[in-house]
């Protein structure tokens, strides 16, 4: 049996056993879920197994974190959202565990992760997406951004997204 | 897009339930029936207002890893490296942006190690230098934008 042991990266300490059939489950569906009537028995149908186990071993995989959501992911663009910055920001690695998670909460913020700096070349560690219909509001969210962050901001900088070269979703088990 | 197609927006993007029947579930929520929603996703994925409808997996908890790479590619062979790099099945999303790290793309992989493979290719094939920068701490992940 091929079974996959996974660590929490939360170090929760818990380990998650993902079995063939999840995998089936996960490669049926990474792609996206089929646009037809009762979508879960027709990924039944294509595993050899019932739509309820499907759909048991999905809720099993939400409540594990492993299924984030099952949703729609939009093109910001074609909502009308055109001013999409990537900030990045130099702030104190001590203070980052702290800051972070104020960063994070702010309501147009929609993703902030801790990630390495590559010194001379690079010198962020705190990154946080921010979505607005223009550049120009867009950078009034940087603004609000530095001020939250006050005397921790040692330098920040935006990069706005002008072209979506790819936008596929991870595709795992192929 | 109209109303409706506004509110399948709206309403997709919070979630999709694991009933046996949820199309129809979601469609009686909204005042429409099964077909006319089903209809309606498939036109919205077909005009990419909507990227992808599904479960979200989180490939760290499935054993694989996430990062996120930036590289400085010269414009004039942008076309070129956009070609090598979205070559890559294990290349999610790719993004060009305004700066001189102007690429910056998303690598999900099922073991960690591939990461560093795949970067490795990539740098050989572009003869670019790429920056790995996968996430050390995750803060927030997940704002809907309400259209």
């Amino acid at each position: 049996m091929n079974s996959v042991t996974v660590q929490q990266a939360s170090g929760q300490g818990q380990d998650m056993n993902l079995d063939e059939l999840d995998r089936k489950i996960i490669h049926a569906t990474q792609s996206g879920l089929p646009l037809a009537s009762r979508p879960y028995d027709m990924i039944a149908r294509r595993i050899g197994i019932t739509g309820d186990e499907v759909r048991q071993r999905m809720l099993n995989m939400q409540q594990q974190g492993i299924i984030r959501r099952i949703a729609a992911v939009p093109n910001h663009y074609a909502l009308g959202y055109k001013g999409n910055g990537m900030t990045v920001w130099n702030v104190p690695d001590e203070r980052i565990s702290e800051l972070g998670p104020l960063v994070g909460a702010l309501d147009f913020v929609s993703h902030c992760y801790h990630r390495p700096r590559y010194l001379p070349d690079w010198p962020y560690n705190l990154f946080a997406m921010v979505h607005a219909h223009d550049r120009e509001q867009a950078l009034l969210l940087v603004d609000k951004i530095a001020d939250l962050l006050g005397e921790a901001d040692r330098g920040h900088d935006v990069l706005f997204s002008c072209r979506i070269l790819k936008k596929t979703g991870m595709r795992l088990f192929t | 897009m109209d109303e409706i197609d506004r509110s399948i927006v709206n309403t997709l993007q919070v979630g999709f339930p694991l009933t046996e029947n949820p199309y129809a579930d979601v469609a009686a929520q909204l005042g429409i029936d099964e077909s006319e929603l089903l209809n309606r996703l498939t036109r919205l994925l077909d005009e990419k207002i909507l990227t992808r409808f599904g479960p979200m997996y989180d490939a760290q908890k499935i054993g694989g890893a996430f990062s996120l790479v930036a590289v400085q590619v010269p414009e004039k062979s942008f076309d070129k490296v956009t070609e090598v790099v979205n070559s890559y099945p294990e290349v999610a999303h790719n993004y060009q942006r305004d700066h001189d790290f102007n690429m910056w793309y998303v690598l999900a992989t099922e073991t960690p190690v591939q990461i560093d493979e795949v970067n490795r290719d990539i740098e050989k094939r572009t003869g670019l230098k790429v920056l790995n920068m996968p996430k050390l701490e995750e803060y927030f992940i997940g704002l809907q934008l309400q259209v």
